[in-house]
């Protein structure tokens, strides 16, 4: 590489190994849409046995593009609770792309339409992926990522609700019982530590609590205040 | 009033996702903020958990959602795969129903 030290290590390596590495790369995004697309199948289900159309549900995973954002507003609003609510609920969860966002602009300098574009991906898959790469390679992870998960998750969503809107009734299939088993599988890779799982079960009695007292997506909103105790007690 | 929410929803979750690849980032570069933000989902996940499975008119209720939401926890502890844990929840309560 000229004009640099010889001295100084280099982190790229010969053309063949750069190639499989970036090979390597493409193949894990690849992997990790398919896995994605099982979430987008129960989240196409989910809208449906909430109450909204096909449209509504693909606007959502077009649109919105985090999947636990989209889960909760259609909770909400399948549960009666109001679009202040169900939309708060939706933020809530989505504020967390805020940082994923910040940490990615110093991997990757991006401007104007591409970081647009960007912005759009900016989820936990991409994410993780882009800050697991080795630099060189944070751009083609972030991309390939989102790419897949983008189209998969759209297939699947489409898929998912055009086959509940099929079958018809979402009680007697207990496709209302597999909205929580949604929220528990989503939750359950999260909870492995201690403390984390003590703030898990801290939401959910919160919730439980304010279910009778509040109109329904209150509750959601309420639990989030679980998070306060860890963060005055430094 | 749905696609009212929808479109709320798109816009603010997009202009999260923005900020985030626009503002400086030593605003956003605090512990505390960090944490909150990583832990957040937490909670909000569990309470989702809870009112899907427990949530009545106003009041709590027990029935056949609860039953597949334990099959479901069962299966989460086993390590099994989401799709699995989602379907055998739902015909759980299908099959108590059908009874």
């Amino acid at each position: 590489m000229p004009g640099r030290p010889l001295t100084e290590p280099t982190d790229v390596p010969d053309p063949a190994t750069d190639r499989a590495a970036r090979r390597a790369v493409v193949r894990d995004a690849v992997g990790i849409g398919v896995a994605v697309g099982a979430y987008g199948l129960s989240f196409g289900a989910a809208a449906i046995t909430a109450g909204l159309s096909t449209a509504q549900a693909s606007a959502l995973s077009l649109l919105v593009f985090t999947g636990a954002s989209q889960f909760a507003l259609v909770g909400v609003l399948g549960a009666g609770g109001s679009v202040v609510a169900a939309v708060a609920g939706a933020l809530l969860l989505g504020s967390r792309n805020t940082l994923y966002a910040v940490r990615l602009s110093s991997l990757l300098p991006l401007r104007g339409p591409r970081r647009v574009l960007a912005a759009q991906l900016t989820i936990d898959e991409t994410t993780a992926m882009a800050t697991a790469a080795p630099p060189r390679l944070a751009g083609t992870a972030f991309w390939a990522t989102g790419l897949s998960v983008y189209v998969l998750w759209n297939l699947a969503t489409l898929l998912g609700a055009v086959g509940a809107a099929r079958l018809g009734d979402p009680a007697v299939l207990g496709l209302d019982a597999a909205v929580p088993a949604a929220f528990l599988a989503l939750l359950a890779p999260q909870v492995r530590a201690r403390q984390t799982l003590a703030v898990a079960v801290a939401g959910a009695l919160v919730a439980l609590v304010a279910i009778p007292l509040t109109p329904a997506g209150v509750p959601v909103l309420l639990a989030g205040l679980a998070v306060v105790p860890l963060l005055v007690r430094r | 009033m749905i696609w009212a929410a929808v479109l709320l929803a798109s816009a603010g979750c997009f202009g999260l996702k923005l900020a985030g690849w626009s503002v400086p980032a030593h605003w956003l570069d605090r512990d505390r903020l960090q944490r909150a933000a990583v832990l957040l989902p937490v909670p909000l996940l569990a309470a989702l958990v809870v009112v899907q499975a427990f949530a009545g008119d106003r009041s709590l209720v027990l029935d056949a959602r609860a039953a597949g939401l334990a099959v479901g926890l069962l299966l989460v502890l086993l390590r099994a795969p989401f799709l699995l844990v989602v379907v055998a929840a739902a015909v759980t309560a299908a099959v108590l129903r059908a009874l």
